[in-house]
């Protein structure tokens, strides 16, 4: 996926600045940067859920507009931060809307084995039948991946997943977009506020700042001292342990 | 076991319906009716009660699409200005072309009724947060002012007696030849259950039903077209029931949950039923006269609506 000079305007205020990216097949991608720094409204924009102003977007070597909107729906997922979804539905209903792409609603043999799969990855195989409306934010959470884990793309983008989940969800919920890229051969794009989950699970970081690219590069050279003092203005501490590294900003 | 219930509950009221009138005609009877009995059974029972069948299922089901087109559980045509302007769509063709045709008011009033609920689908999404009761409340705003529009030119043209009887709904002059338009409802049923689930999906908003590769405007665009014809069709041969397309979807919701591949022929029915039950009682409650149904629809409809309003604010 490719990303070129592609900016956004709300008003006169610049969002998105002009950000050039090329996004690495197969790998986990974190994007971090401060508040505001406008990585949710790239991530939209990648996914054609908001259009840019300046700039193009190819995927596997066409414009994002150029697709067919059920097609791209097979290529690329994405999951918001806030999911207003009102709608009293069970957890398999809403997982199943997943495979809506493939089969237009016509469940399959293929499609009950995927949701089957999803449901269980998520572990909400015993729960499927709950409404969503009663669910806790975490498993509200979990079964929204679910539906995006059945819709079984090669990209996944997700806008920080890990909001309303404990620290158990979160890390299990790493590791399966870990798993995702690993064994599916999965390109996964990732909002995350937590640095220290991207330090942890991301193969290369994007470093968002006012808009503009700040740095995109692999983990280790973005989880140094000097580029994260710079990116979030604050004093952060970086150390190692067990050859993976931690910041400290809490004080 | 539910559904069994609903069919059983529509199967006794839709027999009651036919035997219950002025005219006494028993059950007992039914293979050795006098003439007189037989013109009354097939002229006007039967097709009424067709009518009300059909119209009940109409009106809830077009109230369960609007509330997925608009994501908001107190939208239905009568709150989102369709049926409002459906009616200045009649009053246009009554003032121009006095002798149309039903069909061609149809026609002209699902043109209007059709803009109108285009006009309010983008006033909507002018909002900055859907709050669940603002929506219905531009809804209602919006409808009126197209109603006192209507109210003014049909003042100006002396039609006002005409155009407030297209406000009532009312099976009591319902007859052979004459509101057969209505079975325009059903094919439109059919199409609805087809699109059922990409409706559902629209339910969900524009950016997920958009990420699962679901064309939303489009689908937007069809759903209206398809609430505004049959809309239409009802307010031509029956007149407006207020609060069906709100009552009916919800309760059913309630208890069948918003997958609307499941639950719109359960809509469709209780509408069905609900409506039966409503005609029966403005047949009995002063006989030998007739009360418009519109007027039980409203008083049992508005009722529940309330205690719908409460309970959802307990939540």
């Amino acid at each position: 996926m490719e990303i070129k000079k592609v900016s956004k305007l709300y008003g006169s205020r610049q969002v998105v600045d002009g950000v050039d990216l090329e996004i690495s097949e197969g790998k986990l991608t974190a994007l971090i940067g401060p508040n505001g720094a406008g990585k949710s409204t790239l991530l939209s924009m990648m996914s054609r859920l908001i259009d840019k102003d300046i700039g193009e977007i190819y995927l596997d070597g066409n414009e994002v507009k150029s697709w067919k909107q059920n097609e791209l729906a097979k290529k690329l997922a994405i999951l918001k931060q806030s999911n207003h979804v009102n709608l009293k539905l069970t957890i398999r209903e809403l997982v199943a809307f997943g495979r809506f792409p493939h089969s237009k609603g016509r469940v399959t043999q293929k499609d009950s084995e995927m949701i089957d799969e999803a449901l269980s990855h998520f572990g909400l195989t015993d729960i499927q039948d709950q409404l969503i409306d009663s669910l806790s934010g975490g498993q509200l959470q979990r079964a929204y991946i679910a539906m995006i884990f059945a819709q079984d793309t090669d990209y996944i983008l997700l806008d920080e997943p890990l909001n309303n989940l404990d620290m158990n969800y979160a890390v299990q919920m790493m590791k399966i977009l870990k798993d995702l890229v690993v064994y599916h051969g999965k390109t996964v794009i990732i909002v995350l506020h937590d640095i220290n989950f991207a330090a942890s699970y991301a193969d290369e970081i994007i470093a968002m700042k006012d808009g503009k690219l700040f740095l995109h590069d692999d983990t280790e050279e973005v989880i140094k001292k000097e580029v994260l003092d710079r990116l979030y203005d604050m004093n952060i501490k970086v150390c190692e342990m067990e050859g993976k590294r931690f910041c400290l900003y809490f004080n | 076991m539910r559904k069994t219930i609903l069919l059983i509950t529509l199967l006794i009221l839709t027999i009651s319906s036919i035997f219950v009138g002025v005219q006494s005609i028993s059950i007992m009877d039914v293979f050795d009716l006098d003439s007189n009995q037989s013109l009354i059974l097939w002229s006007t029972r039967v097709p009424r009660t067709i009518s009300l069948i059909i119209a009940g299922a109409t009106a809830s089901v077009c109230g369960l699409i609007m509330q997925h087109l608009t994501q908001n559980k107190f939208v239905s045509p009568t709150t989102a200005g369709t049926m409002d302007s459906a009616r200045l769509g009649i009053l246009v063709v009554m003032i121009f072309f006095p002798n149309a045709s039903n069909i061609n008011r149809s026609l002209i009033a699902f043109i209007f009724s059709f803009l109108g609920s285009l006009l309010f689908i983008q006033l909507i999404n002018l909002l900055p947060h859907k709050n669940q009761v603002m929506v219905p409340l531009i809804g209602l705003m919006f409808g009126n002012i197209i109603g006192s529009v209507v109210t003014f030119f049909a003042y100006q043209f002396q039609l006002i007696q005409n155009m407030s009887s297209w406000l009532q709904g009312n099976f009591a002059t319902v007859s052979r030849n004459g509101y057969e338009l209505i079975y325009v409802s059903v094919p439109l049923l059919l199409i609805a259950y087809v699109y059922a689930y990409q409706f559902t999906l629209v339910g969900m908003g524009r950016d997920m039903a958009s990420s699962l590769g679901l064309n939303y405007r489009l689908i937007q665009l069809f759903g209206l077209g398809i609430v505004a014809i049959a809309s239409s069709v009802m307010l031509v041969t029956i007149g407006n029931l207020p609060f069906l397309g709100i009552v009916i979807p919800n309760l059913v919701s309630l208890y069948m949950g918003d997958q609307m591949k499941q639950t719109l022929w359960v809509t469709a029915g209780a509408g069905s039923a609900f409506l039966i039950f409503c005609d029966i009682i403005s047949r009995v409650i002063i006989q030998p006269f007739e009360v418009p149904v519109s007027l039980v629809v409203g008083i049992i409809g508005s009722v529940i609506f309330i205690i719908l309003l409460l309970k959802g604010g307990e939540k």
